[in-house]
């Protein structure tokens, strides 16, 4: 019998507690896919954040520690200033990462950190119940923003590639989304290339992956993907921001 | 032979780090201990070290907790406030059984307060040090001689009880220049750290350093475990005693007070007072049962401390009331004198063992 499909090594047997039609689980499978395929599995130190990611310990076969929220980044500093040799990436949501994070994310980057950071924009702070989050899009509901995001009072979301995109720590810096099969490869290309200039030592790498979050949105999962595609897309356009390699 | 240097109270903490095997310090600048970051920034490159002045104080414990994380002896040094932003840290550092050491070199407070030297963090050192239950070894140098010593100590008892151990010193300790024998710190231990996060190699199952415990039941155990553990450390508390012996006042002290003390119970000794010292050197773990022991014979208490009272909690607490006890302190960066000491010792032999110091 021919195996025409199979978990990734890098993916433990531990079957996951995302809400169904969440796409944490996609990324996950990117990020072990690409472990696998670059063999880096027993090199490799995950750090999860807090948020829906804070177990991601269950699932990825490698060693990890767990941040307090949003310190990640500074985590990542600590483990990569010791064994440089080891492989390190951070797994961040949006609150975590661009709110109360973002001190640690822009000098992680800023620092030209060799490390890679997987960043889950989902516009919302998902394992809190649906709270309006840094990158909650004007006029969008959540539990905290009930008449909608109203930029008066709550301001703007953050760009965050864009702002990383600025500083010149920052290796490479791409946003993807996980909506469909063609953005799904994109995305897996993006995350290998992020840990690719790790392993060659170029610096700070950053993949923000816009995501869903049916539960919190109100949204069935295929439903999710269209709001995501017309509303979180042109907000936050898809491409690379920086690219070390093509910019010298 | 001993090598005896002339050294700062910091500069003899950073370098007693380095001896004890730290190669990864992670600070942000305030006075007054800024001299260690500057120590570190200029011999850490030189032996294959990382200085790293980080963007905050909350990122500089974090930094620490990766370090640790990943097997390394750390540390990272503040003063009042920038200990105060620390907190989250120390307190994941615990949970997760993680050893590091944190000096802090207090200031006085609250606030921004000021930069002369104080002791009014020790509640947060002993008590309130972050959120949930549990404890950091907490250890009191008096000299610059001490702030050695007690730095290559506090990396051992950080590894050997895996959880973080403070330096509590103070401004004056700190700027003060003293001859240091720094021979001990050719003899350092180390630990195997099994747990530790490098990479599983693909021989091992994956280690995983986390605080997360979402079962109730699952954490009460781990936190009951942990304070058994506490239970064998409380066995490290000690006191260094001075005229103890045949005492009937007794002051308690540490750091910077006690030397002032020390100098007051002499000058009381020649008035014929029978005034003595007893001065923590751990404080936490308390030495409790020292100061139960010494209230036996003792008629009365004095403590000398830096703060508007916050260790004669633990002095009351010890003696279970049984004791007088005076409290002769300054506050906001002010340093009791041998004379306002002496005077609490005069006040002290007049009680007699009374219960009540107040009705005096
Ligand atoms: C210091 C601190 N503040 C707040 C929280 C509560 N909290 C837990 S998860 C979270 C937000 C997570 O949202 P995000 O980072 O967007 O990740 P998601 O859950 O959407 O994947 C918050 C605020 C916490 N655990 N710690
Ligand atoms: S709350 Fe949202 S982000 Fe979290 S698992 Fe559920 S769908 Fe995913």
């Amino acid at each position: 019998m021919q195996i025409v499909f199979e978990k990734p090594k890098a993916l433990s047997d531990t079957p996951t507690h995302y809400c169904p039609g969440c796409t944490h689980g996609i990324i996950h499978r990117l990020v072990a896919e690409v472990l696998d395929e670059l063999d880096i599995t027993g090199e490799t130190i995950g750090i999860a954040p807090v948020g829906c990611a804070v177990i991601h310990f269950n699932y990825f076969e490698c060693d990890v520690a767990q941040a307090a929220h949003g310190r990640a980044p500074a985590v990542a500093t600590g483990l990569k200033r010791v064994n440089p040799d080891n492989i390190v990436f951070s797994y961040q949501g949006d609150g975590d990462l661009a709110a109360i994070g973002t001190n640690e994310t822009i000098h992680a980057a800023a620092r030209g950190e060799n490390i890679t950071v997987i960043f889950v924009n989902n516009a919302i702070y998902g394992m809190t119940g649906g709270q309006m989050a840094p990158t909650t899009l004007p006029g969008q509901i959540t539990q905290t923003s009930p008449y909608g995001r109203d930029t008066k009072t709550a301001g703007f979301p953050l760009r965050m590639c864009e702002l990383l995109a600025t500083l010149d720590g920052t290796a490479y810096a791409e946003r993807v989304a996980v909506d469909s099969v063609k953005n799904v490869l994109k995305a897996k290309k993006a995350i290998k290339k992020a840990f690719q200039y790790q392993i060659d030592g170029k610096g700070f790498s950053i993949v923000e992956i816009l995501s869903s979050c049916p539960t919190n949105w109100g949204l069935e999962p295929v439903k999710a993907l269209e709001w995501l595609r017309q509303n979180m897309i042109p907000y936050y356009p898809l491409g690379v921001f920086k690219d070390k390699e093509v910019s010298r | 032979m001993a090598d005896k240097v002339l050294m700062k109270g910091n500069e003899a903490i950073a370098e007693a780090a380095i001896m004890a095997g730290c190669r990864h310090f992670f600070g942000y600048p305030i006075t007054p201990q800024t001299e260690i970051s500057a120590y570190m920034a200029k011999r850490m490159p030189k032996i294959g070290g990382t200085f790293l002045q980080a963007e905050s104080e909350l990122a500089a414990i974090n930094m620490v907790y990766g370090a640790a994380a990943a097997g390394a002896r750390t540390m990272t040094s503040s003063s009042s406030p920038g200990i105060a932003l620390k907190s989250e840290g120390l307190s994941f550092l615990a949970a997760c059984d993680l050893p590091s050491v944190i000096v802090n070199i207090q200031r006085g407070g609250p606030g921004l307060g000021g930069i002369r030297p104080s002791q009014s963090d020790y509640f947060h050192a002993t008590r309130s040090t972050g959120h949930g239950d549990f404890h950091m070894i907490v250890l009191a140098p008096n000299t610059v001689q001490e702030m050695f010593d007690l730095t290559l100590e506090a990396f051992d008892l950080a590894d050997k009880y895996r959880m973080p151990a403070m330096i509590l010193g103070d401004g004056m300790l700190g700027q003060v220049m003293e001859p240091v024998d720094i021979s001990r710190g050719n003899n350092i231990k180390t630990y195997v750290k099994d747990w530790a996060l490098t990479g599983t190699k693909g021989l091992r199952k994956r280690n995983v350093v986390n605080s997360l415990y979402l079962s109730a039941e699952e954490l009460e155990l781990l936190n009951f475990q942990r304070f058994d553990k506490y239970k064998e450390v409380e066995k490290i508390a000690r006191t260094e005693d001075y005229l103890l012996e045949d005492a009937e006042v007794v002051v308690v002290a540490y750091g910077i007070c006690a030397r002032i003390a020390k100098n007051a119970i002499d000058t009381a000794r020649k008035n014929g007072i029978k005034a003595g010292l007893i001065r923590p050197v751990t404080l936490w773990p308390y030495p409790k049962h020292q100061l139960k022991a010494a209230a036996e014979k003792a008629k009365a208490f004095v403590v000398v401390e830096m703060s508007m009272g916050q260790m004669i909690e633990d002095v009351e607490l010890s003696i279970r009331c049984s004791r007088p006890v005076l409290l002769c302190n300054r506050t906001g960066g002010m340093v009791p004198t041998r004379e306002a000491v002496l005077e609490s010792i005069e006040k002290a032999a007049l009680l007699k063992g009374e219960q009540n110091a107040d009705s005096i």
